[in-house]
């Protein structure tokens, strides 16, 4: 094995590990079942899982589609429109939250119309934590399915017109059976996203216990005062996310 | 806009365009012109550099084969008959019906790739049933049909198997029911056997072939390879360049080649040349001595067997064509040795292994080549 | 339930501020609270180098302006802030981040400096306090006149979160009035309360009488006497690890001058 190699992999390996160590290591492993059988740390759990699989299947919907476009049509400014799909990965988090509510808000420059038309708002509701981490979530998802797009082969399209199919019939019965395992991937990427997200939640839907305030919400709160209740918060959301990870690593991402 | 919609709107295609033949004698389609069944196509797609412009027809039941070599935008017409490739001019109709502006999947138009292209998720089955599901049939009844086609491949045993783990025959076979499955007026091959190796290529070849006769509509099929168009097809379509240099039946075109391509293709040694009379005058220079008397510009082809090759002059007279040439090179060909020569005339010659050892031919040696006038073929150019 | 990793915690960041007292021990050991007897203008002995200062975020506006002025009046220092949550400064106090002065929104957050050994020796000094007022849309729409009107039916209302002081403030004083407010959310800091009313996202929030001055004509102000019950001391000191305890020390003077208090209170801060 070249050393050349070994030698920044174990540093890598060490550096990532190690603070999920130190975490361990400093965990109040004594008051951990008191924290963990809370119940605002079970409503927090529970909200941060079904908000992160409802911007995962948002995503999915939207997104997949979208990196269909990407990958298989041409259009003018396409560069253009595939690095606009990317900004959010750079944009901080807390700037999208407040894009979020220029563009969504109670006041915002669609959000109005919402509000005026069919009394929507989305800041300080679950909806809108959604919407904040499919923000932030779906470019993961768009940009590992178009890759998988570009790599499929397009003629297995072609093959599926010349068989009477529809383009939207090739899509779904073709194409992406195919790209499976890249959806997949890029779910799990988005889920994982979104299940971390704070900025862009705590700025666009607020912290409400119950309502808005995911995990990552409670940890950064919790730290304020009690960071020992952070640090037990933290671990229930690594736990969680290892074991939801893993599983699925395991059925999808090794099975084509 | 729902897929039943679509279903129902390419039923109503298939009732235009295909029940002509089946049952269905209630729901009547207005017949296509007497002398309009078939094939009346003329390519035109322009791209870059590349220009194709191609006439094709042919009637139901005939099997066109488009031969050239390689660039020479065979796939771009196949392409283009499918729908994948829009046509730049021109003009495409099938049994009457203008599919200039039909999208692919509209096109009674079935094709096999290259390569196959079985959706790799699918079973055989479920690959051959994908057509008729797509058409409107019902789920079981698609796979009701899709395992009578493969019956017919005498494939069904291989039904449930995923194309990964079929056969490079097996997989031609899958692919050409599952196109055949759709009832296309116009079944397209792309290089039906450039896939396989040589020993399946043989059996493949027949199977195919016996498919094809079967096959009540127009059939073309895509190759660079004349064995295959010569089987395989009644009709070929040489295409050099995006233009069609030649046209007939593979006997006339085996025995009549028009260019250097084609005559490599079919092994023969091809010139132009101006007849007078029994007299050519080549456009190299040399002169040959045909049996055919005719007038103006002439090819003249001949065999390399029927070369000999001398190292002395040979004597004797008679409708004999004899050039001084040098020995160019030498290769193996089959149980024989092909010649090649520079010199009076540059030609190929087939000799016998011992015919080319006692010459001691070695690149660089002169001979005399001989032909007789018999084994030469002059024909208008 | 935590107590004892809490304690852990501190025991550790103990041991930590121990070492580096160990190390201080040699350099300048004087005490602190003569702070306030040095006059802001009259030093005449050369001040130099660069100060830190970790300052809670409702400080920016003015303490910007103060240490420009500082920099002005000794030339040849630099004023240099880090202004955050006054609970992420303590922590980063603790944790060893190099700072030569602390400003807090809270006594409470000072003392997990103090506790912690971190201050130089003495009572940290309150040198403003801060009052809440309602931040309203512009032109007060839904005539909120007082903390209130605020429990009524309908409206957005956010509140700082309970464990920042802007939020424990706010807690404390609907509890004096045993008012029972439900807001919308509970914001991560001040800013982000004000925030949310700036954007028109929330039609009121408790927040510090400086952020609404600060805001301008972007959200109006409601006075409301219950803030009586949870008006805010702004404790600063000098740390025990700093590293220009002569210069962090006019610093401190200066903001506890007439002068600074001009300042500070001409940014809504009332005098201590």
């Amino acid at each position: 094995m070249p050393l050349p190699l070994l030698l920044p992999a174990l540093v890598g390996l060490v550096f990532l590990i190690l603070p999920l160590l130190a975490l361990l290591i400093r965990a109040p492993w004594r008051s951990l079942p008191d924290q963990l059988t809370s119940h605002e740390v079970w409503q927090a759990l529970q909200l941060s899982l079904l908000c992160a699989t409802a911007a995962t299947a948002v995503s999915l919907v939207i997104g997949v589609p979208l990196a269909w476009l990407l990958a298989r049509v041409e259009f003018r400014g396409r560069g253009l429109v595939r690095a606009l799909v990317t900004l959010p990965l750079v944009l901080p988090p807390v700037v999208g939250g407040v894009a979020l509510l220029m563009a969504l808000g109670r006041n915002g420059v669609v959000g109005k119309w919402l509000d005026d038309w069919f009394g929507l708002t989305l800041p300080f509701t679950t909806a809108g934590v959604i919407v904040a981490e499919a923000f932030v979530a779906m470019p993961f998802l768009v940009i590992s399915v178009e890759g998988t797009l570009r790599a499929a082969d397009p003629r297995y399209e072609e093959a599926a017109a010349t068989l009477g199919a529809s383009r939207f019939t090739a899509f779904r019965r073709v194409t992406l059976p195919l790209i499976a395992p890249g959806v997949a991937a890029g779910a799990v990427l988005a889920w994982a996203r979104a299940l971390g997200e704070f900025g862009a939640t705590i700025t666009f839907a607020g912290n409400f216990p119950g309502r808005t305030q995911t995990m990552p919400l409670a940890v950064y709160l919790a730290l304020q005062s009690d960071p020992a209740a952070a640090i037990s918060l933290s671990l229930v959301l690594l736990a969680v996310s290892v074991a939801v990870l893993a599983g699925l690593r395991d059925r999808w991402m090794t099975a084509s | 806009m729902t897929d039943d919609d679509r279903r129902m709107a390419k039923d109503d295609r298939f009732m235009t365009g295909r029940e002509k033949k089946a049952s269905s004698p209630t729901s009547a389609p207005a017949p296509a012109p007497e002398g309009q069944e078939g094939l009346d196509a003329h390519l035109v797609v322009e791209r870059d550099a590349f220009r194709l412009d191609v006439s094709l027809a042919a009637a139901p039941g005939d099997v066109l084969a488009l031969l050239g070599p390689n660039g020479a935008g065979k796939t771009t017409a196949l392409r283009a008959l499918a729908g994948l490739v829009p046509l730049t001019g021109g003009h495409l109709r099938l049994d009457g019906a203008e599919l200039d502006r039909t999208p692919t999947e509209s096109r009674p138009v079935g094709v096999v790739f290259q390569d196959y292209l079985l959706f790799p998720h699918l079973s055989a089955l479920d690959n051959v049933a994908f057509g008729p599901r797509c058409l409107g049939a019902s789920r079981a009844g698609a796979r009701a049909e899709a395992a009578a086609w493969l019956a017919r491949m005498g494939l069904s045993e291989y039904a449930s198997v995923k194309p990964r783990r079929l056969s490079g025959g097996q997989a031609q076979r899958v692919a050409l029911a599952r196109a055949l499955a759709t009832r296309p007026r116009l079944l397209l091959l792309d290089e039906p056997l450039a896939a396989l190796d040589a020993r399946t290529r043989l059996d493949v070849r027949a199977r195919l072939r016996s498919h094809l006769a079967e096959f009540e509509a127009v059939a073309v099929l895509v190759t660079h390879d004349p064995l295959d168009a010569m089987v395989l097809a009644d009709h070929l379509v040489v295409v050099e360049d995006g233009q069609v240099v030649q046209r007939g039946t593979p006997a006339d075109i085996a025995r009549r080649p028009r260019t250097d391509y084609l005559a490599h293709l079919v092994g023969l040694n091809l010139y132009r040349g101006t007849a007078e009379g029994h007299t050519v005058r080549l456009d190299g220079g040399a002169v040959a001595t045909t049996t055919e008397d005719l007038r103006g510009p002439v090819f003249v082809a001949f065999p390399p067997s029927a070369v000999t090759l001398h190292q002395e002059r040979p004597g004797g007279s008679g409708a004999r064509n004899l050039w001084r040439c040098e020995v160019a090179g030498l290769e193996t060909h089959g149980d024989r040795i092909r010649v090649a020569l520079t010199g009076g005339l540059p030609l190929a010659a087939d000799l016998t292994t011992i015919a080319a050892a006692e010459l001691d031919l070695r690149p660089g040696a002169a001979v005399w080549a001989a032909v007789k006038a018999a084994r030469t073929h002059a024909y208008p150019a | 339930m935590t107590r004892s990793v809490l304690r852990t915690l501190q025991v550790t960041g103990a041991a930590t501020a121990a070492l580096l007292v160990l190390s201080a021990c040699s350099s300048d050991d004087s005490s602190s609270d003569d702070s306030s007897s040095a006059g802001s203008g009259s030093s005449s002995d050369k001040l130099s180098g660069t100060v830190t200062v970790f300052a809670a975020a409702s400080l920016k506006e003015s303490f910007e302006k103060l240490g420009k002025q500082f920099e002005r009046e000794h030339p040849g220092t630099k004023v240099t802030f880090s202004f955050g949550g006054s609970d992420s400064l303590a922590a980063g106090i603790t944790g060893g981040a190099p700072a030569d002065v602390f400003a807090a929104a809270s006594p409470k957050t000072m003392k997990i400096v103090t506790d912690a050994g971190d201050a130089a020796s003495g009572t940290p000094a309150t040198f403003v306090r801060n009052e809440l007022e309602i931040a309203t849309l512009p032109g007060n729409p839904d005539k909120i006149g007082s903390l209130k009107d605020l429990t009524g039916s309908g409206l957005k209302v956010v509140l700082c979160d309970k464990e920042v002081p802007c939020g424990s403030a706010a807690q404390k004083a609907l509890d004096a009035s045993g008012l029972k407010l439900t807001p919308v959310s509970y914001e991560q800091d001040v800013k982000a309360a004000l925030t949310k009313v700036e954007l028109k996202e929330a039609d009121a929030a408790v927040v510090y009488k400086t952020d609404v001055k600060a805001a301008g004509d972007k959200v109006e102000g409601v006075a409301f006497p219950e803030s009586a019950d949870a008006i805010n001391d702004y404790p600063i000191t000098l740390l025990k690890d700093a590293r220009n305890t002569a210069t962090a020390k006019a610093f401190i003077a200066l903001v506890r001058s007439a002068e600074g208090q001009k300042v500070l209170t001409g940014a809504g801060f009332l005098k201590p």
